[in-house]
C-alpha cells in the first residue's frame, strides 16, 4: 500500500471513528437534529409574522392596530420560543460533546494502564498528557460548536436548492458550475494542509513534554542557575511549536475567502444572468411557458435563496481549519488508543490460586532493544522459602531480572517458571498478585497516607495499616503530622522526606501477603538506625518466602541461600557466602574491598 | 486579562495594519450585498446589457477584494497570534523556572504545567478570533445602528433601548462565568496530576495490579473535570439565546411603536421594512459576538491563572549583609529555625561553623532535617530564625547569580532529561569537552560511559530511565563537579554506589577538588566519617559536632549508627 493510500485510509478512519462516537450518543444526537430543525423553522417564522404586522401596519384603512398587536404577541411567542428551544439545544449539545470526549478520556486513560511499561519507558509523560488535555480539547470544541452548525448548514442548503430549483432551472446551473469548484478547492487544500495540522498537534505535544520535563527538575534548574539557558532552550521548543501554529493558520487562511470569492463571484453571475434572463422575459425573446422565464420577483427571490445557500458553505469553509485541527487531534488520540497492549493472557493461561513459590529461570535471555543484551543465558532456581541475593556493579542487569519475573517485558528466549508453570502461561494478574515489591524509586500518589499504605490490599482494617506502619517504625511521624494518617501527599511536596517515603512502601508491603518478595534497594534511602530497627520487621516478613534481594547491605546478603554475582548481563558466580568466598571470585575482591 | 494586553502592546502596529486591511476586506464585502439590492432595484429595470454587466464586474471586483484583504489579514493575525503567544509562553515558562521553591510548591507542578500549556492555548486561540471574527462583528453592529439612525432616529432608539439590557446580562453572566472556568482549569490540574503520578509509578501500579483502582481514581478526576465543565457551559449557555431574544424583542418594539408612527403620518412602511433587512444584520453580529464572548470568559479565566504566576514575588528579596561574618569561615550556621508549614519547626535552633578549606559531612535519621539544612544553605528557602552564612556574608546578601555560581550540587532524587550524556552533565553552562569527562572521571561515571558504544553522546531518556540508579546519581555528580563550584553539595548521591565506588569517589574529590568545600549527606558513616566537621541531626535538631573521633566519644547517636553499620559492613 503506498502512503497516499495508507493517509487517506487513515483520514476516514478518524473521520468513522468520531461519528461513531457521536453515533453512540444517537438519543441526545437525535435530540438535536430535532430541535436544530425546529429552531431553524421557528426562525424562519418569526419573519412571515412580522411581514404580517407590517401588512397590518399598511392597509386602505389606515393601521390596523388590532391585527398589528396579535401578530406582535405572535412573533414575541416565536422568540420566546426559539430562544428556550436554542438554550435547551445548546444545553444537549453541551452534555452531547461533555459525554463524548470524558469518554474518550477515559478510553485512553485505562489503555494506557493496559501497556507494557516499554510504552512509558519511550513517551514523555508531558506529551501523554497533552493528549488527553490538549488534543481531546480541541475535539471538544469542535464537537460542541461545529457540529450544530453543519447540522444547521444542510438543512439550509438543502432547503434553498429547492426553492432555487423552483423558481429558475437554468439558473442553478451556475451552481452547478461553482460548487463542484468549491468543493474540489476545499478538498485541494485540505490535502495540503492536513499535515499542517498534525504537525501542529505533534509540536504542542513535545512542547508539553518539555514543559513537564524541566518542570520536574525545577528545583535543580534554579539550584545551577540554568533559568536563562533552559528557556532559551524552551524558546527554541516554543518557537518551533508556534512556527507550526502559524504555517497551519497561514496556508489554511487562504480557504475561507477564496470559497467566499467564488461564492460572491457566482451571486455576481446570478444577478447578471438573472437580469438579462429578466429583459428577455419583459421583451418577449423568452415564453412563460419557457424554463427560462423569470419575473423580477423571481429574480429577487432567487437573490435570496442563493444567498442563504452560499452562507453555510462559507460558515463551512470558515470552520474546516478548526475541523482539521480536531481530526489531526483525535488522530493523536486514537493512536494511544491503538497502541499494542502487553500481550493478552493465552486463551488457556492457567489460574494461579495458591503459590508455593518456587522460581526458576532457564536460560533466559533479554535486551531492552534488540541489538543490546543485557541478561544472556541466566538461569537460577529459588525454592520454595529460599532467598537469593543479586550482586554486582551497577548497570549490570540486576533490576531488569526484576522486571522479567514481573513480566514488565518478556525475555526474547528461556522460560521463567513458577511452581514449575511458565509463567507466560500464568494469567498476569495472578502472577503479579504472587510477588510483593518494595522498589529502590519510592512512589506514592497523591493520596492519604492510610489510602497509601493500604494500596497494596485494599481490604486492610485501620488496626492492620496502624500495624504495619509501626513496624516500618514511621507510625509515630505520621502521628505526628497534624491530620495523621489523613495527611494528603502532595506531589513534589515538602512534607514527607525521601527516606519516609520509603518507610511508608515497606509498610505497604508488610500488609502483603504474597508468597514471593522482591527487594530492591528496599531501604537504601532509609537511615541505618531505623534500618535496624526495622529490621527484625523485614526478616519476619521474608519469613517462608521466597525472596528476591537487591541490596548493599552484607548481612542481608550472607544469610541467602543463593548469591548471584551479576556483571555484565552474565551470572559469573552463583552460590553461597562461604563457596563464594573460597573460590576468590569477584565475589571476594568485592567483599574484601570494604576492609581497603 | 490586563497583564495579558501588556502582551500585545509591542504588537501595536501590526494589529492597527492588519485592522486596516481587515476593514478594507469586510468593507468590500459588505458592498457586494448592497450593489447587488441596487442591481435588483434599479439596473434590471433599465434593461441595459451592458449596465447590468458593468455591475456585475463591479461586484466581481469588490469580490476579488475582499478575497485577497482577508486572506492577507488573516494571515497577518496568525502572525500577531504567533508573535504574541511565543512571547507570552516565552515569559511565562521563565518565570516559573524562576518561582521560589515555595511559590512552586504553592501553585504545585501540574498546575504550573497546565498553565503553560492549556491557559496559553485558551489565551492564543482567543486571540486569534478576535482578530479573524472581532472586526467584522463591531463593523456590522455599528454601521447597521449608524444606518438606522440616519433613516428613523426614533425607531432606532427604541431598538437601541435594548442594548442597555444586553449589556447588563452579558456583564452578570461573566461575572459568573469567569470563577466556573478557573474551576474548569482547576480541574484539568487535577487530571493532569493523576496522569503524571500513574506514569510515574506505572511499575508499583502494574505490580499491585491495581489497574482499575487507577482506573476509579483517574476517573473521579476526569467526571469532576467533565461536570465543571458542564456546569461552566450551562451557564455560559445562556448568553446567546437571551441576547438574540433581547434583539428580537427590540425588534418586535420597533414595529409595535412604528405601528402608532406611521398612523400619525411620522413614519412610512418602507422605512420599517428596510429597517428589518438591517436588523438582521445587527442581529448576526450580536451572535458573533456573544460566541466571542463565551470565548473571553474562558480566556480571562486562564489569563487570570498565566497572570498570577507572572505577578508571583519572584526571588527571595535581596539584604544588604550586616557584615557581622566572619571570611575565615566558609559556612556558618547561627541559631537557624526554619518550619515547612508553619506547624512545627523542621529544623531547631541549628549552629555550626566550617572553616575554610574543610569539609562538612551531615548524618542523621530519615526525615530528621538532614535536606533542610542543604536547602537553606543554597537559600532554597529563608530560614524563619537565625542567620545563614556563606564565607562570611549572609546568604541573603547574595544575588541569584553569585549563589548558583557557589553551588554544584547533586540531590537525593535529582533529574535527567532527554539529551545526551554529555548535555545532562554539561547542563547549558559553558564547558569544554575535556572538562565534561574529567568531572566523569572524578565521579567515576567515565568507565561507564565508555563503555556505551555511543559513549559521550548516548541519549538518555526522560527521566533517565534507560540508566541504572547507581549510573543516574554518578551522572548528578559529575554534573555538580564540571562548574568548578566553591561548595559541592551531595545530598545523598552516592546511596546507590556500591562501597568501592563509594570510596574511589571520595579519595578523587579529595584529589582533584582540593579547595572545594564538599557538604555530604549520607545515610552511611563511611560515606562522612573522613570529613572535618560532622553533624548529626535528629528530629530537628543538632546532637551532636565534630570529627569521627570526637563523635564516636561524645555522641552515644553516632557510636550507635557507626557501630551498627561497621557491624554489619556493606558490599555490593
Amino acid at each position: 500500500m503506498s502512503d497516499k493510500d495508507k493517509s487517506s485510509k487513515k483520514k476516514k478512519g478518524v473521520f468513522r471513528r468520531l461519528s461513531k462516537y457521536v453515533l453512540q450518543q444517537w438519543p441526545l444526537f437525535l435530540v438535536a437534529v430535532l430541535l436544530t430543525l425546529v429552531s431553524n423553522q421557528l426562525s424562519l417564522m418569526g419573519p412571515r409574522y412580522s411581514g404580517a404586522a407590517i401588512d397590518a401596519i399598511e392597509t386602505s384603512g389606515g393601521v390596523d392596530f388590532g391585527a398589528v398587536f396579535e401578530n406582535v404577541l405572535w412573533m414575541i411567542g416565536c422568540y420566546v420560543l426559539s430562544a428556550l428551544l436554542s438554550y435547551v439545544l445548546a444545553v444537549v449539545m453541551l452534555r452531547l460533546s461533555q459525554r463524548i470526549i470524558a469518554k474518550m478520556r477515559k478510553q485512553v486513560f485505562e489503555k494506557l494502564m493496559t501497556l507494557p511499561i516499554s510504552y512509558f519507558d519511550t513517551h514523555a509523560t508531558g506529551d501523554i498528557i497533552s493528549r488527553l488535555s490538549y488534543d481531546v480539547d480541541t475535539i471538544n470544541s469542535t464537537l460542541s460548536h461545529d457540529l450544530v452548525q453543519i447540522l444547521t448548514s444542510l438543512y439550509t442548503v438543502i432547503g434553498s436548492l429547492v426553492f432555487m430549483w423552483q423558481i429558475s432551472k437554468p439558473m442553478i446551473l451556475i451552481f452547478v458550475l461553482t460548487v463542484p469548484l468549491s468543493l474540489l478547492f476545499t478538498r485541494y487544500r485540505s490535502k495540503k494542509v492536513r499535515p499542517l495540522f498534525s504537525k501542529r498537534s505533534k509540536k504542542y505535544g513535545e512542547l508539553n513534554g518539555f514543559a513537564e520535563e524541566m518542570l520536574t527538575g525545577s528545583r535543580t534548574i534554579s539550584a545551577y542557575g540554568r533559568e536563562r539557558v533552559i528557556s532559551s532552550r524552551f524558546n527554541g521548543i516554543n518557537d518551533e511549536a508556534m512556527d507550526a501554529y502559524y504555517k497551519a493558520e497561514y496556508n489554511a487562511a487562504l480557504l475561507f475567502p477564496t470559497i467566499n470569492l467564488i461564492n460572491n463571484l457566482s451571486l455576481t453571475l446570478v444577478a447578471i444572468l438573472g437580469g438579462v434572463l429578466y429583459m428577455f422575459s419583459q421583451n418577449g425573446t423568452v415564453l412563460a411557458s419557457s424554463v427560462f422565464f423569470i419575473t423580477l420577483g423571481g429574480v429577487a427571490q432567487f437573490v435570496q435563496y442563493s444567498r442563504k445557500f452560499a452562507g453555510p458553505i462559507n460558515e463551512f469553509s470558515n470552520i474546516l481549519h478548526e475541523i482539521q485541527s480536531a481530526f489531526s487531534a483525535a488522530e493523536r488520540v486514537f493512536a494511544v488508543l491503538d497502541e499494542e497492549p502487553e500481550p493478552t493472557d493465552a486463551a488457556d493461561a492457567q489460574e494461579l490460586k495458591t503459590v508455593k513459590g518456587d522460581v526458576h529461570l532457564r536460560e533466559v535471555t533479554f535486551g531492552y532493544t534488540a541489538d543490546k543484551c543485557v541478561l544472556d543465558k541466566v538461569s537460577v532456581t529459588a525454592k520454595k522459602g529460599q532467598t537469593v541475593a543479586i550482586v554486582g556493579p551497577t548497570g549490570a542487569g540486576k533490576t531488569t531480572i526484576i522486571h522479567l519475573l514481573m513480566r514488565f517485558y518478556d525475555p526474547q528466549s528461556g522460560e521463567i517458571t513458577i511452581d514449575g508453570i511458565p509463567s507466560m502461561r500464568l494469567r498476569r494478574a495472578d502472577l503479579r498478585a504472587a510477588f510483593n515489591m518494595v522498589l529502590q524509586d519510592t512512589w506514592l500518589f497523591g493520596g492519604t497516607i492510610f489510602e497509601n499504605i493500604a494500596y497494596g490490599r485494599e481490604d486492610a482494617t485501620p488496626d492492620e495499616v496502624y500495624e504495619a506502619a509501626r513496624r516500618a517504625k514511621i507510625d509515630d511521624f505520621i502521628r505526628s503530622l497534624p491530620q495523621g494518617y489523613d495527611t494528603v501527599l502532595s506531589d513534589d511536596g515538602v512534607n514527607i522526606s525521601k527516606g519516609q517515603k520509603q518507610l511508608i512502601t515497606i509498610a505497604r508491603a508488610f500488609l502483603s501477603e504474597a508468597p514471593i518478595l522482591i527487594l530492591d534497594e528496599a531501604t537504601s534511602n532509609v537511615d541505618s538506625r531505623t534500618e535496624i530497627q526495622i529490621q527484625n520487621a523485614m526478616t519476619a516478613l521474608m519469613e517462608n518466602k521466597t525472596c528476591f534481594i537487591i541490596a548493599h547491605r552484607l548481612s542481608t546478603i550472607q544469610n541467602a541461600d543463593t548469591i548471584l554475582v551479576v556483571k555484565d548481563g552474565a551470572i559469573l558466580e552463583q552460590g553461597t557466602h562461604e563457596s563464594l568466598l573460597r573460590r576468590g571470585g569477584l565475589y571476594h575482591t568485592l567483599y574484601h574491598s570494604q576492609f581497603h | 486579562m490586563k497583564r495579558i494586553w501588556m502582551y500585545l502592546k509591542p504588537l501595536k502596529r501590526r494589529i492597527a495594519l492588519g485592522t486596516a486591511v481587515k476593514v478594507f476586506g469586510t468593507v468590500a464585502e459588505l458592498i457586494i450585498p448592497f450593489l447587488l439590492s441596487y442591481i435588483l432595484d434599479h439596473v434590471i429595470v433599465t434593461n441595459d446589457v451592458g449596465t447590468i454587466v458593468g455591475y456585475g464586474v463591479l461586484m466581481a471586483v469588490c469580490a476579488v477584494a475582499a478575497c485577497v484583504g482577508n486572506i492577507v489579514a488573516n494571515r497577518m493575525a496568525a502572525k500577531t497570534t504567533m508573535l504574541f503567544s511565543a512571547e507570552m509562553r516565552r515569559e511565562l515558562f521563565s518565570k516559573t523556572l524562576r518561582l521560589s521553591a515555595r511559590s512552586t510548591d504553592r501553585f504545585t507542578i501540574p498546575s504550573l504545567e497546565s498553565r503553560i500549556t492549556t491557559d496559553t492555548y485558551n489565551v492564543q486561540n482567543f486571540i486569534g478570533m478576535m482578530q479573524r471574527m472581532g472586526i467584522r462583528a463591531p463593523i456590522l453592529l455599528l454601521g447597521g445602528i449608524a444606518v438606522t439612525l440616519l433613516m428613523d432616529e426614533k425607531l432606532a432608539l427604541v431598538m437601541i433601548a435594548t442594548l442597555p439590557f444586553i449589556f447588563a446580562v452579558v456583564y452578570g453572566i461573566s461575572r459568573k462565568g469567569v470563577p466556573l472556568y478557573a474551576q474548569v482549569q482547576k480541574s484539568v490540574d487535577g487530571m493532569v496530576r493523576v496522569v503524571r503520578e500513574d506514569v510515574q509509578g506505572i511499575r508499583v501500579i502494574k505490580a499491585l495490579s491495581k489497574e482499575d483502582y487507577e482506573n476509579a481514581r483517574y476517573d473521579n478526576a476526569n467526571v469532576a473535570l467533565k461536570k465543571q465543565e458542564t456546569k461552566a457551559g450551562t451557564i455560559m449557555g445562556i448568553v446567546n439565546p437571551v441576547m438574540t431574544l433581547l434583539m428580537n424583542l427590540g425588534i418586535v418594539a420597533v414595529i409595535a411603536v412604528s405601528a402608532y408612527f406611521v398612523s400619525t403620518g411620522q413614519s412610512s412602511v418602507a422605512t420599517v421594512i428596510a429597517f428589518m433587512q438591517y436588523f438582521t444584520l445587527i442581529s448576526m453580529a450580536m451572535m458573533s459576538l456573544s460566541r466571542m464572548f463565551v470565548m473571553y470568559t474562558k480566556c480571562a479565566a486562564s489569563a487570570a491563572r498565566i497572570a498570577s504566576v507572572l505577578d508571583e514575588e519572584e526571588e527571595l528579596s535581596l539584604c544588604k549583609d550586616d557584615g557581622n561574618g566572619d571570611e575565615s569561615f566558609s559556612i556558618v550556621f547561627d541559631h537557624v529555625s526554619f518550619s515547612y508549614l508553619g506547624v512545627r519547626d523542621n529544623l531547631h535552633d541549628v549552629s555550626f561553623s566550617l572553616q575554610k578549606g574543610e569539609t562538612l559531612g551531615i548524618i542523621g535519621a530519615t526525615g530528621s532535617g538532614k535536606s533542610t539544612i542543604l536547602r537553606l544553605l543554597m537559600r532554597l528557602y529563608d530560614a524563619d530564625g537565625g542567620t545563614v552564612r556563606i564565607h562570611g556574608r549572609d546568604v541573603r546578601s547574595f544575588t541569584p547569580e553569585e549563589r548558583t555560581a557557589l553551588f554544584g550540587v547533586a540531590f537525593q532524587n535529582d533529574f535527567l532529561y532527554a539529551a545526551s550524556i554529555e548535555e545532562n552533565i554539561r547542563f547549558g553552562r559553558e564547558i569544554a569537552h575535556d572538562a565534561i569527562v574529567k568531572a566523569a572521571k572524578i565521579a567515576q561515571a567515565h568507565e561507564f560511559i565508555t563503555a556505551i558504544p555511543e559513549g559521550y553522546e548516548y541519549e538518555v531518556s526522560t527521566g533517565g530511565t534507560n540508566l541504572s540508579g547507581g549510573q543516574r546519581q554518578r551522572l548528578w555528580i559529575a554534573r555538580a563537579v564540571a562548574g568548578d563550584p566553591d561548595i559541592l553539595i551531595l545530598d545523598d548521591a552516592s546511596s546507590a554506589l556500591d562501597y568501592k565506588t563509594d570510596a574511589n569517589l571520595r579519595a578523587a574529590l579529595v584529589k582533584e577538588l582540593p579547595d572545594t568545600t564538599v557538604v555530604t549527606v549520607a545515610q552511611r558513616v563511611s560515606s562522612v566519617k573522613d570529613c572535618d566537621l560532622i553533624l548529626v541531626i535528629d528530629d530537628g535538631a543538632l546532637i551532636g559536632c565534630g570529627t569521627h573521633e570526637e563523635l564516636l566519644a561524645t555522641c552515644a547517636e553516632y557510636r550507635e549508627i557507626s557501630e551498627s553499620q561497621m557491624g554489619g559492613a556493606f558490599l555490593e
